[in-house]
């Protein structure tokens, strides 16, 4: 057996130069202090997209995107196919909980001020891999094709329609037409398996580089500390988070496996209570709370118009810090992001604490 | 210009008429065909007599859903059921007798005007025409 891996490795050396690839993540090193126990979670989102993509292949064999079979094949995955309730359940809790840990892992590169140079590149790829995932998550929610997702949709497509100049073509382009249909379906379903996962694989492979190349930055204030290995010693402590989340995500998936809800019915009123996936809530309940017009303009134009310059200056976060950039500490930079933070939290709480609020 | 910048011009031209001649069939594939709208001017509602007093049933208007409400007092009044705000179905709420749109809490009047909440311009007010034992909904003209 011994002799056989040996042979395998010899083989394998010359065309692959593991030895290379081997040498390098030896030499790679972590900083340890106080602070390293985030690093962990930018592993935990590339573990977790993983079990996306390995439960999305599956759910392929068996999901119909057309209107009149979508619902029901999700049915039959749920009852009749073995463990299709489990794919299935893994598969929706895991993309819940990716966009969860992307927030944290955003907040707390935020918070470290991780963005400094030369990293504005990898903050930048980051912040679009969220977008993306955002986009992933939307996009995969109508594909069950049942009444709340249908609505989500109608909603979170009129908000892109609400934006200036573009927004009515953006929508037509969103829902291959005027009004959430069969057509939107199928656009979902080939953003969803085609389209997002070949540019979040790119800018992925762009990020995951730009980290390996550059190391893992050292919060402003803290010298020299010391370094543990990236292979083992790292690997090993982020296996241990990757196995912590499997246990998670199986025991969420047995006690709460992931409901169909009742099929979509584009002519019925739309069902009370109805909101969307917990990582949108935050805007749902801000278009609740805008008043109809500020001053002539609409409030959710301008509520639209606020979230997306809000995202466009996060993005560009690396390069309004000045004095981050300069390794000094920034508490303005820090009291805006947790302010930030602030407002996530209380609105998603509100969501679901005062569900009546602007009634 | 010398030989050798003309032939990059040319070269660069050529790849950037190559690169838009095979991006535009693109675009115009991923732009949605238009298709003609289902434009409903006259639709059967609802019998006479199917709608109790203080209830409403929800109908297709074209390609939309439109709202017949019989008032408490006898009243028929149609609307479009497409709240102004962000697209969401409303419902009548019988206990207050007004039209209510789930999704930001949007409520409207019988006469289809904003009474509370962030929908910024009132529902589409539709006719309506008893006609023998039917019903009868169509846009005002």
């Amino acid at each position: 057996m011994a002799r056989l891996w040996e042979k395998t490795q010899a083989y394998l050396e010359p065309r692959f130069m593991l030895s290379a690839v081997r040498d390098f993540a030896k030499k790679k090193k972590v900083p340890e202090h106080k602070r390293s126990f985030w690093y962990f979670f930018g592993g935990i989102c590339l573990f977790l997209f993983i079990i996306q993509v390995l439960t999305g292949i599956l759910l392929l064999l068996y999901y119909t995107p057309s209107v009149d079979a979508a619902h029901e094949s999700i049915q039959f995955i749920m009852s009749q196919v073995k463990f299709g309730w489990l794919i299935r359940s893994v598969h929706s809790w895991t993309a819940n909980i990716l966009v969860g840990v992307i927030f944290i892992h955003m907040f707390s590169t935020f918070f470290l001020k991780a963005y400094r140079p030369p990293r504005e590149l990898t903050w930048i790829t980051g912040f679009l891999l969220l977008v993306l995932f955002l986009a992933f998550g939307f996009s995969g929610y109508l594909l069950p094709w049942n009444e709340l997702s249908f609505f989500a949709t109608r909603v979170g497509t009129d908000i892109a329609g609400v934006i200036p100049i573009i927004g009515k073509a953006l929508k037509t382009f969103i829902l291959g037409g005027p009004e959430v249909s069969g057509a939107t379906l199928t656009r979902f379903f080939w953003l969803h398996v085609a389209v997002l996962p070949a540019f979040a694989l790119l800018i992925m492979a762009i990020h995951v580089i730009l980290v390996q190349t550059l190391g893992m930055s050292r919060p402003v204030g803290i010298g020299e500390t010391k370094e543990i290995s990236f292979f083992p010693e790292f690997i090993l402590k982020d296996s241990l988070g990757w196995l912590i989340i499997l246990a998670v995500v199986g025991a969420v998936c047995v006690f709460l496996p992931w409901e169909a809800g009742p099929k979509a019915d584009p002519f019925s009123s739309t069902p009370l209570g109805i909101k969307p996936e917990w990582y949108f809530t935050f805007m749902f309940t801000t278009l609740k709370l805008v008043p109809a017009h500020v001053f002539t303009i609409e409030g959710e134009v301008l509520a639209v118009l606020g979230f997306m310059l809000g995202g466009l200056l996060l993005m560009l976060v690396p390069f309004l810090d000045r004095r981050a950039a300069r390794e000094k500490r920034s508490p303005v930079f820090t009291v805006i992001g947790l302010a930030i933070l602030a407002y996530i939290v209380v609105m998603t709480g509100l969501t679901y604490l005062a569900p009546n609020i602007g009634k | 210009m010398d030989r050798r910048a003309f032939i990059n011009l040319f070269l660069g031209g050529s790849l950037l008429g190559t690169v838009v001649s095979f991006l535009y069939p693109v675009i115009r594939y991923l732009i949605p065909p238009r298709q003609a709208e289902a434009a409903a001017k006259r639709i059967l509602a609802a019998k006479v007599g199917e709608l109790a007093p203080n209830s409403a049933k929800l109908f297709r208007f074209g390609s939309t859903a439109a709202v017949l409400v019989n008032t408490a007092d006898g009243q028929l009044r149609a609307f479009s059921a497409v709240c102004t705000h962000l697209t969401c179905t409303v419902r009548y709420e019988g206990d207050t007798g007004t039209l209510f749109c789930p999704c930001h809490n949007g409520r409207f009047d019988l006469a289809g005007n904003v009474l509370s909440g962030p929908p910024p311009r009132p529902l589409e007010a539709y006719e309506v025409e008893v006609s023998g034992g039917d019903i009868y909904v169509s846009r005002k003209a």
